[in-house]
């Protein structure tokens, strides 16, 4: 397409919005609705999966080796399960380390009485352990079975059912959010192409005109990709703007006002939010004007 | 230039609007169509402007068979062909300039040749001062000219007008004729659909009848013949 077309379109798909000025305005509000509800749940989610990830980074699985295990055996088991995919780090944890930490979540510290009991024994002399942390709790079931096929490992400890429950939470809202996109996206798709059928309704004797005198298809459509995509971009930089604010407003109050919500969440800061949320958002609006476009141009203008 | 050969347009309904018809014009001739409605006249207009396909037979125009045009090729080829309509089909939102330019910014001529070909092609149709004007504070004729600027500033090979006088009085209708007269003396093909008797009589060029979508006469320097 050449320059000056593209100027003409481009000129053309203003005036159209001009023309068709309550349509057009029907469809960025709905576009800005769809798009503002998508922001709050973006943020909702992105907010929740910030949380369910700190839950996740804390959850361990420990590798116990054999009786009697010597140092290279274990330092050999150490070198396998760092060869598994699905790793993130790992620490040693020897029988004096976890001896340790047992008198202090068990006995708080009180070495005078565990001395007078247990003397210089340590009970979990065979308990030194790797500490295992997962890249991806989902998949922790297969982890587990390929640590306890290694040679050399006596047990496996996990927290599966907290992991489990993770997973299908992180899942749950994932499905939620893909339906509700999916469903913003036919409302804005229909309101689009709604707005395009009308503009293409208004301007047809001009259209047929265009055609009769050899317009290439391209530069019929034009004009009325450049109204949807101008729609969508409008639809999506609008509740960009308000979410902006809104965010930062409603995670201010939230930690403000309500104690127990602060000490339980660590608010993702906006800048981190819109790090995705604003291409997304804008890719959104503009694909959906495109596409809108496209679809109903493709439909009505065919000659 | 144009040839129809065997071609019919039979529409779902049944009815044939075109029956077995073999026409063939030359390049540069000037050529009345004529008949009375129903005849096939604007079936036949947008058969050549490949509006519609002929159910059977073959069209070819300026040597390209309409049966093998690929979509994508249609507006190469009606570039090679004005229309003027009968009711002028301006855009009242756009003045007699922007009309005209209209012609031009819809096969991507560049702006410079815009400014340089509309206003002579204005002052060939007689319009030059009213080049401000909107399509609503013009004259029939005047509308009429406009159409005809529109569908001459590309240059094309053949003009085709449907019913060009049919809104207009005689004297109106003859200054198109003549003014279709002089872009025919400079090479363009002209075929006219109409049922104007008195302008075809005048005119004295060649003129196929069309009767019930078959010809029925084709006379080189014929007159209009009334239906019995």
């Amino acid at each position: 397409m050449k320059i000056s077309t593209l100027g003409y379109s481009i000129k053309q798909g203003l005036k159209n919005i001009q023309r068709n000025l309550l349509f057009s305005l029907a469809s960025v509000g709905t576009m800005i609705a769809c798009l503002f509800l998508f922001g709050i749940f973006y943020s909702i989610i992105l907010n929740m999966e910030h949380e369910v990830k700190d839950i996740q980074s804390s959850l361990k699985v420990s590798v116990f080796f054999d009786e009697g295990a010597s140092e290279e055996q274990i330092a050999q088991i150490g070198t396998e399960i760092m060869k598994l995919e699905n790793i993130a780090n790992m620490n040693y944890i020897s029988a004096d380390v976890a001896w340790k930490g047992y008198i202090e979540d068990v006995y708080q510290g009180d070495n005078e009485y565990v001395n007078s009991v247990f003397g210089d024994d340590n009970p979990l002399a065979n308990s030194s352990s790797y500490e295992i942390s997962l890249k991806d709790v989902s998949r922790q079931d297969v982890t587990v079975k390929q640590l306890e096929a290694i040679s050399g490992v006596r047990k496996v400890n996990s927290s599966d059912g907290t992991a489990k429950a993770l997973s299908a939470l992180i899942k749950l809202l994932s499905y939620i959010s893909i339906g509700v996109i999916a469903i913003l996206l036919l409302v804005s798709l229909f309101l689009i192409s709604n707005t395009i059928t009308i503009g293409i309704s208004v301007r047809k004797e001009e259209i047929a005109i265009m055609k009769l005198i050899g317009a290439k298809d391209i530069f019929v459509r034009a004009p009325f990709l450049v109204e949807g995509v101008f729609i969508g971009l409008i639809g999506s930089l609008i509740p960009l703007i308000i979410m902006y604010f809104v965010y930062n407003a409603m995670t201010g109050y939230l930690a403000a006002h309500f104690e127990l919500i602060a000490n339980m969440v660590q608010f993702v800061t906006v800048g981190e939010v819109f790090k995705g949320l604003a291409p997304i958002s804008i890719l959104m609006g503009v694909g959906v004007g495109f596409f809108g476009s496209l679809l109903t141009t493709h439909k009505h203008l065919r000659v | 230039m144009v040839q129809l050969e065997h071609v019919t347009m039979q529409y779902p309904t049944g009815k044939k609007a075109l029956d077995n018809v073999s026409l063939h014009i030359n390049k540069g001739d000037f050529v009345f169509i004529v008949g009375s409605s129903g005849s096939g006249k604007t079936t036949l207009i947008k058969l050549l402007l490949k509006e519609i396909n002929p159910t059977d037979g073959e069209i070819v125009v300026d040597g390209q068979q309409y049966s093998k045009l690929k979509r994508k090729e249609i507006p190469m080829l009606r570039r090679k062909i004005g229309v003027v309509f009968q009711n002028f089909r301006l855009l009242k939102d756009r003045t007699v300039f922007e009309n005209v330019a209209f012609a031009q910014q819809v096969i991507e001529r560049p702006m410079s040749e815009i400014r340089r070909q509309v206003p002579g092609t204005l002052t060939m149709v007689g319009l030059a001062k009213q080049y401000k004007q909107y399509p609503k504070e013009l004259s029939g004729g005047e509308q009429q000219r406009v159409a005809l600027a529109r569908a001459i500033v590309n240059q094309p090979e053949i003009i085709l007008a449907d019913e060009p006088t049919g809104n207009l009085d005689p004297t109106n209708s003859l200054e198109i004729m003549r003014l279709l007269e002089d872009i025919n003396k400079k090479g363009t093909t002209v075929v006219v659909v109409t049922h104007n008797k008195e302008i075809v009589n005048l005119m004295q060029k060649r003129v196929v009848t069309l009767k019930k979508g078959k010809i029925v006469s084709d006379e080189e320097k014929g007159g209009y013949k009334d239906e019995d």
